[in-house]
């Protein structure tokens, strides 16, 4: 059973997180182990399996990233693992620029600029993505994806660094 | 006991199994505890008779024999500082490289050679004893506290562990509670209690903060309170940063100032704690006062400290800045502002202190609630959460793993299975191959941390999955499984896809307690209740013969001459094994002569009832004889 069919949702890009979430409760309430402490063995075994399958579905969807890799997944989709290096020439030129430009910003605000763009770019590229799943573009879906995962890295690198530049300051 | 939980059918309780007893909540704190009921959604915590909720946990053994908890054991610490112990949690699951010093001394004798690779242990009052055992003392006084302020049987129980404590701790706690005789329905994470009981109690829907600072650990926590669903978001936290810490800083200090004098700076484990005892008295008045004063009397040296707000503020400042860059991250993981957060619920005895609340109410731009006594709250919310597994409830605690669980890959990375902050139960696989050809084995080192390197995370367990089918190098397809349970208990197992050897392996956990120390634990206080039942039943036994014996030697006085010599010379020797008996230890032995004794005494109680029959009809008529009937 996919994520999808696990929450009763239609498989799709877009998901109103509250939606998610009520199907997500009402599912738990149902399943989560609490509700089994007192019944035999094999039925608590059964629901602490659901429950969790229920968990890896609603992390999964809930974060708009990992639910279009995994979309892109169910279709066919062929995508390097996490931590691989990147292979688009491309990505991977503007990906150093980027790093050297964090490299060497020394201010909070020169940080906060970076981590803006960054966000901008992957906001951009998560509304592209829509199209490309309607026009069933396979490359060109690998391709915004792995810009998107590397976007969503250079994002938290941001955060550490600000976080860096803050107790420095303090 | 290991950490690698597998479930047989035979270990887990039949369904409804003590049904009928109460569940109740505890708090097994660092510094104090404490046991609550909740009966109709309405939690309480329970008092000694005419007393305080709060336990201090503190265990004593005293040399004259026993165990205390609590007050007591306190007190006994004055007397008899090396049989006593306290803040036996911040040894839970720990190696004795965890231990804090003060002065370059322990306030605890260290059994030789334990704490390396595995759980360290105690020695008080000449005797080994792990941090497992001393817990369950506490729980066990919890246990009988509750059951004599409910009149009922405890057997089950709620217990709460810091959300940041990590497997082996969690594991130890759980062995605890067993040595004491309670099945743990759940552990729940500290901060989610505390949630629970401050959620249902005001209704409160919306993002909330928990920030939990007790004696000995710190957890933060985020949480989404709505319709019944606590969904917790994100947690962090330090298992080793709390008011003891404070109170290290004020001792030290305190024994700084003596040096500076000119007295003495020779330290014991004794002297350690009296001044760790000053300084708790002087840091739990500075909560209310500006400037606090006491005497240190070490070695028959007396020596006299004044102690300002500021200068403690100064000596704790680190401390307080820790938990608020603590608290900062777990924000940011759950990818939320302070600004978002409707309120911060403020959890353990160290939020009293004035600075740690000023930290907070800065970071959040809020005051904190503190509607709900902070000593209390956890326990309240332990024992809703034992009514509502019990009895069943509306209400939803969806919890998270605190800390990511990992394996040991190339070059003593870390390759994380489980992130942090993920929704528990959990089942993640990954899969792994082979790096050479024809390896037919694959060691299998899971770790915990958030570290890339294996060497800066807590190595949690080693195993190796063996027979693997030769395959050359990379073909092998070997899906390593994490679950974490409810309790945020680990189980892991490895199966190599290709052929389906699967095996679930138990193993011994780094800083854990082995199964034989588990087994001797349980066997020992097994062995006790055994050895109290043989007391007992002996003394009953001896009770019964004496008493026969008793009866014998009366009917003897009165009717001897109805026996023979040899008749009396044989019941003699029967009576006389029955008294060596007596004074004997065998059961068996004093039954047996019991019984010998009576088999040979039967002709003469015979002989003495058909005597009595005859004496009371002589002489009587039919109508007398009659009327006797009649009576």
């Amino acid at each position: 059973m996919d994520h999808f069919a696990r929450l009763g949702l239609p498989v799709a890009l877009e998901l109103e997180p509250a939606v998610l979430d009520k199907t997500y409760f009402a599912l738990q309430r149902q399943w989560h182990p609490d509700r089994f402490v007192a019944k035999p063995a094999e039925e608590r075994a059964r629901a602490s399996i659901e429950a969790a399958a229920l968990n890896d579905a609603y992390r999964t969807l809930k974060d708009p990233l990992a639910r279009a890799f995994y979309l892109a997944g169910l279709r066919g989709v062929d995508l390097p693992g996490d931590g691989k290096t990147i292979d688009d020439p491309e990505l991977l030129m503007e990906a150093m620029e980027a790093r050297e430009e964090l490299h060497e910003a020394s201010t909070i605000e020169a940080v906060n600029g970076l981590a803006a763009k960054a966000r901008s770019d992957m906001q951009e590229a998560l509304a592209e993505l829509a199209n490309l799943f309607l026009r069933d573009d396979k490359p060109a879906l690998r391709k915004a994806l792995l810009r998107l995962r590397y976007l969503d890295k250079f994002a938290e690198e941001a955060r550490a660094r600000r976080a860096n530049l803050e107790r420095l300051k303090a | 006991m290991s950490l690698l939980e597998i479930h047989e059918p035979g270990e887990t309780p039949l369904p409804h199994a003590g049904e009928g007893t109460l569940a109740v909540g505890i708090d097994l704190g660092t510094t104090n505890s404490v046991v609550a009921i909740a009966r109709e959604g309405k939690p309480m915590a329970l008092h000694a008779a005419g007393g305080k909720a709060l336990v201090p946990s503190v265990v004593a053994y005293p040399s004259a024999g026993g165990v205390l908890v609590g007050d007591e054991a306190r007190l006994s610490m004055v007397e008899e500082p090396r049989n006593a112990v306290a803040s036996i949690k911040r040894l839970m699951g720990r190696g004795a490289a965890d231990l804090h010093t003060v002065a370059g001394v322990l306030p605890y004798e260290i059994e030789p050679g334990t704490g390396e690779t595995d759980m360290v242990k105690l020695r008080i009052g000449g005797k080994a004893r792990s941090p497992v055992e001393i817990s369950a003392e506490i729980l066990k006084a919890l246990r009988a506290r509750a059951e004599v302020a409910l009149e009922k049987p405890v057997e089950r129980a709620v217990i709460t562990v810091p959300a940041y404590f990590d497997d082996a701790a969690r594991t130890a706690t759980r062995d605890a509670a067993r040595v004491a005789g309670l099945e743990v329905l759940r552990l729940v994470n500290e901060p989610t209690a505390a949630a629970l009981a401050y959620g249902l109690d005001k209704g409160s829907e919306g993002l909330y903060a928990v920030y939990d600072l007790g004696g000995g650990t710190f957890d933060f926590s985020l949480l989404r309170l709505e319709k019944g669903v606590f969904q917790v978001l994100a947690t962090g936290g330090d298992t080793a940063l709390g008011g003891d810490d404070f109170d290290r800083a004020i001792a030290e200090g305190l024994f700084a100032e003596r040096k500076r004098d000119g007295l003495t700076d020779r330290v014991d484990e004794s002297g350690v704690k009296a001044a760790l005892a000053l300084a708790r008295q002087m840091k739990e008045q500075l909560s209310d006062r500006e400037q606090t004063s006491g005497r240190l009397e070490l070695f028959g040296k007396p020596s006299f400290h004044t102690l300002t707000r500021t200068a403690f503020d100064a000596m704790i400042s680190d401390y307080a800045q820790r938990t608020i860059a603590i608290a900062r991250q777990v924000l940011a993981d759950a990818g939320m502002t302070p600004q978002e957060v409707h309120g911060v619920v403020l959890v353990g005895g160290s939020t009293r202190v004035p600075l740690v609340r000023l930290a907070v109410e800065q970071m959040i731009g809020k005051p904190p609630l503190t509607d709900i006594d902070p000593d209390e709250v956890v326990a309240l919310g332990a024992a809703l959460q034992a009514e509502a597994l019990t009895g069943g409830s509306d209400t939803l605690l969806l919890d998270v793993t605190p800390l990511s669980l990992g394996l040991e890959t190339m070059g003593g990375l870390v390759e994380k299975i489980v992130p942090r902050n993920t929704p528990i139960p959990a089942q993640l696989a990954q899969e792994f191959t082979t790096y050479q050809e024809g390896q037919d084995a694959m060691a299998i080192h899971i770790v915990q941390g958030e570290r890339e390197m294996v060497d800066d995370c807590r190595s949690l367990a080693r195993f190796e999955l063996s027979g693997i089918p030769p395959m050359t190098a990379g073909a092998a397809r070997i899906r390593i499984t994490f679950a974490v349970d409810a309790d945020g208990l680990l189980t892991v197992s490895a199966e190599e896809r290709t052929t389906g050897i699967a095996q679930r392996i138990e193993v011994k956990p780094s800083y854990g307690l082995s199964h034989d120390d588990m087994a001797d634990m349980l066997y020992d206080s097994l062995d006790n209740a055994e050895a109290d039942m043989t007391r007992r039943l002996l003394a009953e036994a001896r009770v019964e013969a004496q008493r026969n014996l008793l009866a014998l030697e009366a009917a003897l006085d009165k009717d001897g001459g109805l026996l023979s010599s040899e008749e009396r010379a044989a019941l003699d020797a029967a009576r006389a094994r029955v008294e060596a008996a007596i004074a004997g230890e065998e059961r068996d032995e004093i039954n047996a002569a019991a019984e010998a004794l009576e088999a040979l005494s039967k002709p003469f109680a015979e002989r003495r009832m058909d005597r009595g029959i005859r004496e009371a009809l002589s002489g009587l008529s039919m109508t007398d004889l009659q009327e006797r009937v009649g009576e």
